[in-house]
C-alpha cells in the first residue's frame, strides 16, 4: 500500500495523502520491515501474487518496489510465475519508469486511463516518488471528463501510457474504465468503449462512478451543481459495456472485471475466493491465520491509516497493525458468499466445503427459502458447479445478498 | 366554547348560596408580615407552613392566560422571583414547565400551580398561581384551571397584539365571570406599540384603555404592579369553613411512590390529614395522608387550626376553604381522581360541583409496537403515561398487518406529537403511529348493522370500521369554529386557504386598522394535520389560529385505500371527503414512491376507493444494484453494510411481496405536515 498521491482526484475517498515531500527511504524501510513481520506471522510458505496499490504507487521509485519484493522473497517462496502487479497513473508511467518497475520485478500493470492528469501543471512534485503498487486504472479517455474527475493527465497521455505499458507488459496490462460520470450519455459511453477496446490489452476493469462521502465530486452532485445519469441509464451503460466486451472476446469473470486469453487477475481473484492475504502499508487490510503467534482462526486485520503514525509503529513494533478481529465461522461464510457471488464461477461446492465442512451449499440454499425464490425468479443458479448469479442476477447482486445472508444466518 | 358555558353556569350556581358579605371562613387574624414571611420562605421544605396566616380574605386564586409566546411563562417566573418563591437566578426559565418536551418546545402542556406569599400594605397574602397550557389543543386544560380561579392575568404581546388564542382565552375567562387584568408585555421591544394593543383590547374586549398594565416580564418592569392589581381587582374566593367540606379536583398527577396527587380547590369547609373523604364520582372512601400547597413543588402544610400546634407536632395538616393545593389520599389510579370530581367528608355529603365532561378527543390514531415482542413494555409505558395525561383515551385495537396495539384519542395533533415524544423521551419507546383520523359518524340504514351496533348512529375512529355506503343513510363529520387573527395583507391568501379546506366564512372583523379577525366553520379533518403550519407559512408567521368544537355536519365521505401491487396498506387507509380523494390519493402515491426503495420487481402504488383506482404511481424494478469495487480494503465495510441490510430485512413490513421500511409510512404522513 503506497498511500501518497500527487493530488486529490475529485471522486476518490481512499486512504491517501498529498504531501510536499515523502521520506521515501523511511517509508521503504517500513514497508520492508512490516512485510517481513507479517509474513512471518502468517507462516505462509509460498506467495501467488503481489499487488502494489495506492494512493499512487507508481509515484514510488522502482527501488522501493524492488526492496519490498526482495523482502517478500526472503520471507517466503516467491515463484517466478507469481503475478506482481503495479497500479499506475498515466502521469507517472512513462516508458523509462515502467521499464524500471519491470526491472524491479513488476510483471503486470493496471492503468487508470481516465486517471490521466489533465494538465501538466507544475504540481508540487513529491520527492521522486517511486511507485509501490501495481495496477494501472484506465478511466476516461476524454479530456473534459478527466478534468471533471480532477485527474492530472490528458487523454493523449493516457493513450500513450497504455501503449507504453503494453509494449513492456504485453498481455499483462489492465485498464480501468469509469462510467456514470455527470453528463455522460449512452452515446458518449459507447464511443468511449469503442476507443478503449481499440486501445486495451487483455484485461479491463469497469467501474460505475460511486459518489463517496467527503469527495469534491459527491459534494457537487449532491449540492445539485452536477447531474448524474439516472439509475436506468446506468443500468443500460453497464449492459452495453458487458455486451461489447463479451463480443470482443472478453470473459466477464467478476462484477467489474473482464479478461480474455486467460488474463484474469490472480491477485484480485484471491479476494473474491476468500483466500488468505496480507496487507502491508498504511490502511492496508489483510485476512489470514496468524499461525506464527499461535493463532488458529482467520483474522481480519487493518494497518494504521495515517502514514506517520504507521511508520512510528512499524519502527517500534515491526508492524502497524491497528485492528485485528477474529472472524467467526459464520462471518467467514458470509464473506465467502458475498465475495464469491461476484465472480462468474460463483462459489464452488469445493470452496464452500473448505469453510463449511459440515453444512453443504445444498443444505443451506437448496432448501425452501430466499435462495429458492431467487432461483425461481431467475437471478440465481445452484447446480453441480456451485452457487452463482445468473447473467441478469449479477447486476443485481446487492439486492440478492441481504436475503441470502438472512437464510445463511438461520442455519 | 361549550366548556366555558358549563363553567360559567357552574360558577353562578356556586356563588348563589354564598352571600357576598357572609362571615368568611376565619376570623381575620393577620399575623405580622415580613418577618414571619421571611421565615416561611427560608424554612420551606423543612418545616410545615402555617396556613392560618392566610384567612380567605387574603387569598387570591388566579391564572395567567396568553397566546403562545406572549410571555406567560416569563411573567410566571418573575412573579415567583420577586415574591421570593424561587431564588432569583438567570436560570429561571419556564419554572412551571417541568416536562422535557415543554422546555424543548417552549410550550406548556401540563398545568402546574404555585402558591406565592406576598406582603402588600402590611398584609400577608397568599396568591395561588394556576398555570395554564398555551396551545389550542389544550384549551380543555385552560378551562379546568380557570375553574379554580377568581381572576386572570390576560397577557398580550405589545408587538404582536391580540391573537387568536388571546380571543379564545379571553372568552373562556369572561364567560366564567372572572376578573380580568389585561397586561401588555414586552414593552421593552423595539417595535412595541402598547397604545395600539390597548385600543385593540378596548375594541374587542370592552376593557378601558386605562386598565391595561404595561410591563416587561423579561426585564421585570412593572411586574410588582401586576401583583398589586391581582390583590386589588381579583376577589378572594367566597366560601365558608363552617360549611361542610366541598373540594373540586381540577387536576391530578401520578407519583410512583405516593400514588395519585390531586390538585384541589376548596369551595367550602376544611380538610386535614386523617380526614375520611368520599369521591362524589366513584363513591369511594379514602383517608387523607397529606395535604399541602404547591410552591411550585408540593409542600406539606401544618395543622394549626384555631388552637395552635407547635411545629412538627402531630404531622396533622390542614387546608382551609378558598385555598388551592394538593391532596394525597391513597388513590392508586388517576381515574380515581377524576378531573372535575367533588370530594366531601365521609357521612357529610354535599351537592357535587357541576364538574366537567371528560376531555373530548379530536384526533385518533393507531399505535403499535415496532416489534410485537415489545407489546407488554409499550403497554406499561402507555399506562404510566396516561396516568399523568388523562385526556388521552386508549382502546385496545389490533390489525392483521400491525399486530396488537391500541387506538388512541388525542386533543389535537400537537397533543399526539407531544404524547409520542414523551413516550420516546420518558419511556424510551418507539412506535408505529397510523395516519391520524377524526371521529366521524355514520347514521346506519341497514337493520342488520343497527342490530349489531345496538344503535343507528355510530362513531368511527378507525378507518377499518368504516361502514359501506350501502348500509348508511348519512355520514357526519366533526366541525370546529376557527378564529384567525391576521395582518390584513394576508387576508386574500388566507381566504383561499380556508376555501381549499372546505371552510365556510362566518365572520370578519377589523380589530384595528391593520388587523383582521376571521371566523370560519371548518371540517375538523381539514385542519387537524397541517392547517396551522400552512397558515403560519403563508402569513410569514403572523396569523394566529384557535378553534372550538362546533358539532357535526353531513359530509360525503369515503374510505380510501392505498395498495402496493394490489395489497392494501393498512396504516395508510383514510376516511376523506369525496372532493379531496383524487388529490390526496395522488399525493400519497407520490410520497410513497419516494419512501419505498426500489426492489427486484416493479411495484404499482395505487390509491383506491372500493375497487376503483383513482391514482397510480409505478416504482420501477432495480435493473442494476451492485457495488462496483470490492477488493481487499473494501470488504470489511461492505460486509458491515450488507449485514445491516440483512438485519433491516427482518424489520421490514411485508405487504404482499413488497418490502417496506418501517418508517416509510410515517415519513409519508409526516411530510404532509412538513409541507
Amino acid at each position: 500500500q503506497w498511500p501518497y498521491c500527487r493530488k486529490r482526484c475529485s471522486y476518490c475517498n481512499f486512504n491517501k495523502y498529498v504531501v510536499p515531500a515523502v521520506d521515501e527511504a523511511a517509508v521503504r524501510a517500513c514497508l520492508v520491515r512490516e512485510a517481513r513481520t507479517l509474513l512471518h506471522l502468517s507462516q505462509v510458505h509460498s506467495i501467488t501474487s503481489v499487488f502494489f496499490g495506492g494512493g499512487t504507487p507508481s509515484l514510488a521509485s522502482p527501488r522501493t518496489i524492488g526492496a519490498v519484493l526482495e523482502a517478500v522473497a526472503g520471507a517466503a517462496h516467491l515463484p517466478a510465475s507469481a503475478e506482481v502487479t503495479l497500479e499506475a497513473n498515466p502521469g507517472s508511467a512513462g516508458t523509462p519508469r515502467l521499464a524500471g518497475f519491470r526491472e524491479a520485478g513488476i510483471n503486470r500493470l493496471s492503468i487508470g486511463v481516465q486517471v490521466r492528469e489533465v494538465l501538466p501543471r507544475p504540481v508540487r512534485r513529491s520527492s521522486p516518488c517511486p511507485p509501490t503498487a501495481t495496477a494501472l486504472p484506465p478511466q476516461s479517455l476524454d479530456d473534459a471528463e478527466l478534468r471533471l474527475l480532477g485527474r492530472e493527465h490528458t487523454a493523449a497521455e493516457a493513450r500513450g501510457a497504455v501503449e507504453a505499458a503494453r509494449g513492456l507488459f504485453p498481455g499483462r496490462t489492465s485498464i480501468d474504465l469509469l462510467f456514470g460520470l455527470p453528463g455522460q450519455s449512452q452515446d458518449t459511453w459507447t464511443r468511449q468503449l469503442e476507443a478503449a477496446l481499440g486501445l486495451c490489452d487483455d484485461h479491463v476493469s469497469l467501474y460505475q462512478l460511486t459518489l463517496e462521502r467527503g469527495t469534491v465530486l459527491a459534494a457537487q452532485v449532491w449540492g445539485g451543481a452536477l447531474p448524474v445519469p439516472p439509475q436506468d441509464l446506468l443500468a443500460d451503460m453497464y449492459q452495453r459495456a458487458r455486451a461489447m466486451l463479451v463480443a470482443a472476446g472478453f470473459r466477464h469473470y467478476e462484477v467489474s472485471n473482464f479478461a480474455r486469453k486467460g488474463a484474469l487477475s490472480t491477485h484480485n481473484l484471491s479476494y473474491w475466493q476468500a483466500e488468505q492475504y496480507i496487507g502491508v502499508g498504511p490502511g492496508a487490510h489483510g485476512r489470514f491465520v496468524p499461525w506464527g503467534e499461535g493463532g488458529r482462526s482467520r483474522e481480519a486485520r487493518v494497518q494504521t491509516l495515517e502514514p506517520d503514525a504507521w511508520m512510528r509503529e512499524v519502527q517500534s513494533h515491526g508492524h502497524g497493525t491497528r485492528r485485528r478481529v477474529v472472524l467467526s465461522p459464520l462471518e467467514q461464510l458470509e464473506e465467502v458468499l458475498a465475495l464469491g457471488l461476484r465472480t462468474d464461477e460463483g462459489i464452488t461446492h469445493e470452496r464452500w466445503r473448505q469453510f463449511s465442512p459440515h453444512l453443504s451449499l445444498e443444505a443451506v440454499f437448496g432448501v425452501p427459502g430466499e435462495a429458492k425464490d431467487l432461483q425461481q425468479q431467475g437471478w440465481l443458479v445452484l447446480d453441480c458447479g456451485g452457487l452463482r448469479c445468473s447473467w441478469e442476477g449479477l447486476a443485481l447482486l446487492d439486492s440478492l445478498l441481504p436475503d441470502l445472508l438472512c437464510q445463511l444466518q438461520r442455519c | 366554547m361549550a366548556l366555558a358555558g358549563r363553567t360559567a353556569a357552574w360558577w353562578a350556581r356556586l356563588r348563589s348560596p354564598c352571600p357576598a358579605a357572609a362571615p368568611l371562613c376565619l376570623p381575620p387574624w393577620l399575623p405580622a408580615g415580613p418577618v414571619a414571611c421571611e421565615r416561611l420562605y427560608s424554612s420551606r421544605g423543612k418545616e410545615k407552613l402555617d396556613m392560618l396566616m392566610y384567612p380567605v380574605e387574603s387569598i387570591r386564586n388566579f391564572s395567567i392566560i396568553a397566546h403562545v409566546d406572549h410571555g406567560k411563562s416569563t411573567l410566571a417566573d418573575r412573579l415567583l422571583e420577586i415574591t421570593g418563591t424561587i431564588a432569583k437566578t438567570d436560570r429561571n426559565k419556564q419554572v412551571l414547565d417541568k416536562l422535557q418536551v415543554e422546555r424543548e418546545r417552549g410550550i406548556t402542556v401540563k398545568a402546574q400551580s404555585a402558591s406565592i406569599f406576598y406582603n402588600h400594605e402590611g398584609v400577608n397574602y397568599l396568591l395561588n398561581l394556576i398555570d395554564t397550557p398555551g396551545h389550542v389543543d389544550f384549551s380543555y386544560e385552560v378551562s379546568r384551571s380557570l375553574s379554580a380561579c377568581q381572576g386572570v392575568i390576560l397577557v398580550v404581546d405589545a408587538n404582536e397584539g391580540i391573537q387568536a388564542q388571546t380571543v379564545a382565552n379571553f372568552y373562556l375567562a369572561f364567560e366564567a365571570q372572572l376578573a380580568i387584568i389585561p397586561v401588555i408585555n414586552k414593552i421593552d421591544l423595539k417595535n412595541a406599540d402598547p397604545e395600539r394593543v390597548e385600543k385593540q383590547i378596548e375594541k374587542l374586549f370592552d376593557i378601558p384603555v386605562e386598565e391595561c398594565v404595561r410591563i416587561s416580564a423579561k426585564q421585570g418592569t412593572n411586574v410588582e404592579k401586576v401583583l398589586q392589581k391581582v390583590i386589588e381587582k381579583i376577589p378572594p374566593p367566597q366560601c365558608n369553613t363552617a360549611d361542610p367540606l366541598k373540594a373540586l379536583v381540577f387536576d391530578s398527577t401520578f407519583d410512583h411512590y405516593r400514588g395519585v396527587i390531586a390538585n384541589i380547590a376548596l369551595f367550602g369547609g376544611e380538610i386535614e390529614k386523617g380526614h375520611k373523604i368520599v369521591s362524589a364520582h366513584t363513591k369511594k372512601r379514602y383517608e387523607v395522608n397529606e395535604v399541602g400547597i404547591l410552591t411550585p413543588n408540593e409542600q406539606p402544610t401544618h395543622k394549626l387550626f384555631q388552637k395552635l400546634a407547635p411545629y412538627g407536632s402531630s404531622g396533622k395538616k390542614i387546608r382551609y376553604a378558598g385555598q388551592v393545593g394538593y391532596l394525597i389520599a391513597g388513590m392508586k389510579e388517576v381515574t380515581e381522581a377524576q378531573i372535575g370530581d367533588t370530594l366531601f367528608l365521609y357521612k357529610q355529603p354535599v351537592e357535587p360541583l357541576p364538574g366537567f365532561k371528560s376531555a373530548k378527543p379530536m384526533v385518533f390514531a393507531g399505535m403499535y409496537p415496532v416489534d410485537q415482542t415489545e407489546y407488554n413494555n409499550l403497554k406499561s409505558a402507555l399506562e404510566r403515561l396516561t396516568l399523568n395525561d388523562s385526556s388521552v383515551t386508549v382502546h385496545r385495537d389490533s390489525s392483521l398487518a400491525l399486530g396488537a396495539g391500541w387506538r388512541l384519542g388525542f386533543l389535537g395533533l400537537l397533543h399526539m406529537e407531544v404524547f409520542n415524544q414523551r413516550l420516546e423521551q420518558e419511556y424510551n419507546m418507539s412506535v408505529i403511529l397510523t395516519a391520524p383520523t377524526v371521529p366521524y359518524k355514520a347514521i346506519l340504514s341497514s337493520a342488520k348493522l343497527i342490530k349489531e351496533y345496538g344503535k343507528a348512529e355510530i362513531t368511527i375512529i378507525n378507518p377499518a370500521q368504516f361502514p359501506d355506503k350501502l348500509s348508511v343513510s348519512e355520514y357526519l363529520e366533526p366541525t370546529v369554529l376557527g378564529t384567525i387573527v391576521t395582518p390584513h395583507e394576508y387576508i386574500g391568501k388566507i381566504i383561499a386557504l380556508c376555501q381549499d379546506r372546505r371552510a365556510v366564512q362566518k365572520d370578519m372583523l377589523y380589530i384595528d386598522e391593520r388587523r383582521v379577525m376571521l371566523k370560519y366553520l371548518f371540517p375538523l379533518n381539514e385542519i387537524v394535520v397541517d392547517f396551522y403550519d400552512a397558515l403560519k407559512s403563508l402569513s410569514s408567521g403572523y396569523a394566529s389560529f384557535d378553534y372550538e368544537d362546533a358539532g357535526y355536519q353531513a359530509a360525503d365521505l369515503i374510505k380510501m385505500d392505498i395498495l402496493l401491487n394490489g395489497n392494501p396498506v393498512e396504516e395508510l387507509s383514510t376516511i376523506i371527503h369525496n372532493d379531496k380523494a383524487y388529490a390526496t390519493g395522488k399525493f400519497l402515491c407520490e410520497r410513497l414512491k419516494d419512501a419505498i426503495p426500489r426492489q427486484l420487481f416493479e411495484i404499482a402504488i395505487q390509491a383506491a376507493i372500493g375497487k376503483k383506482i383513482i391514482a397510480r404511481e409505478t416504482l420501477k424494478a432495480y435493473r442494476k444494484n451492485v457495488v462496483a469495487k470490492c477488493y481487499g480494503g473494501d470488504i470489511t465495510r461492505r460486509m458491515k453494510l450488507l449485514k445491516r441490510q440483512a438485519e433491516g430485512k427482518k424489520l421490514m413490513r411485508k405487504i404482499g411481496n413488497v418490502e417496506v421500511p418501517r418508517d416509510a409510512f410515517i415519513r409519508v404522513l409526516k411530510r404532509q405536515t412538513d409541507k
